[in-house]
């Protein structure tokens, strides 16, 4: 069967299969320790900050590779990557006020 | 002049593409700052409410909230295996894929009814509680965009086992895909949110 290519379309956009299993592994692993740090009921600063970063490179992973957007504009990229770090931000400055 | 030891000529990449329609991505953009406004005024309402948010945040099932995460995490998963399954020509293999994706979709809603009618049960209503208006309204509005990203995924799976897509013309299952990732983008934010932190 004879391939059919775009200039535009190279064949890694979405990925490999095996990449795609690990981050999967890896994104339900990530799950498994968000949930458990819940079961502990641990609460405070570096708690939340930790549930932070799990919540980030999680949306990490989704944006770059499930979104397809490692290889996608720059301007999309910061878009989305900026929504994920501007919405965990604004959550952190309420705990913070909650604190205070 | 010799010309024996010129450097190999750079291999053309590929420009930056985006996975789907411009539309999609304007709306999911429109639709992640919906949801972050959400989210936003979920933490501020908090934090003049701490002891109460805590309470009632603790009588939900994180148990729920983190299966629901599994099952979102593995349909965004089966969709990305569908897709590039598609890129192969593999169209019976991506139908599997998206049919399996689907599936946990259809999961995620099934566990979000049991708790649903759990807080119908204990009398939980939007007008309870600060905490269970966000709860309620939030996960409500997020059902709802699972739905739709159901109704997407199934349209997706009646057109790749028509043999729609092929690598170079993906348009349509990048662009539903990526309106899927997207819902499930918001709860990996949700999740932690209402059901974890306090």
């Amino acid at each position: 069967m004879q391939k059919q290519t775009t200039p535009d379309h190279g064949p890694q956009t979405h990925g490999t299969p095996r990449r795609a299993t690990f981050q999967w592994i890896a994104l339900i692993l990530a799950t498994l320790a968000t949930w458990l740090v819940g079961q502990t009921g641990a609460t405070g600063t570096a708690i939340v900050g930790l549930l932070a970063v799990i919540s980030i490179w999680k949306g990490s992973v989704i944006i770059l590779d499930f979104m397809a957007l490692r290889h996608g504009p720059l301007l999309w990229r910061a878009l989305i990557l900026g929504w994920m770090a501007l919405v965990w931000a604004v959550i952190g400055i309420a705990y913070w006020k909650a604190l205070a | 002049m010799n010309t024996t030891h010129s450097p190999a000529a750079p291999q053309p990449a590929h420009a930056p593409r985006l996975a789907g329609d411009l539309a999609i991505w304007i709306f999911i953009l429109a639709e992640l700052l919906a949801f972050g406004v959400f989210f936003a005024a979920y933490a501020f309402t908090r934090a003049s409410n701490v002891a109460l948010f805590d309470a009632e945040q603790l009588a939900l099932s994180r148990n729920a909230g983190a299966l629901n995460t599994v099952l979102l995490l593995t349909a965004g998963y089966f969709v990305v295996r569908a897709v590039q399954a598609a890129e192969h020509a593999a169209d019976r293999i991506a139908g599997h894929w998206l049919a399996a994706a689907i599936a946990c979709g259809t999961g995620f809603l099934a566990v979000k009814m049991f708790e649903y009618a759990h807080a119908f049960q204990a009398d939980i209503s939007l007008s309870s509680s600060p905490f269970h208006m966000f709860y309620l309204s939030l996960t409500f509005f997020h059902f709802m965009h699972v739905i739709l990203g159901l109704v997407i995924l199934i349209a997706l799976w009646k057109n790749v086992r028509a043999g729609r897509y092929r690598l170079g013309d993906m348009n349509g299952l990048e662009t539903g895909a990526a309106y899927w990732h997207m819902v499930d983008l918001v709860w990996l934010v949700l999740f932690p949110l209402v059901y974890v932190i306090h």
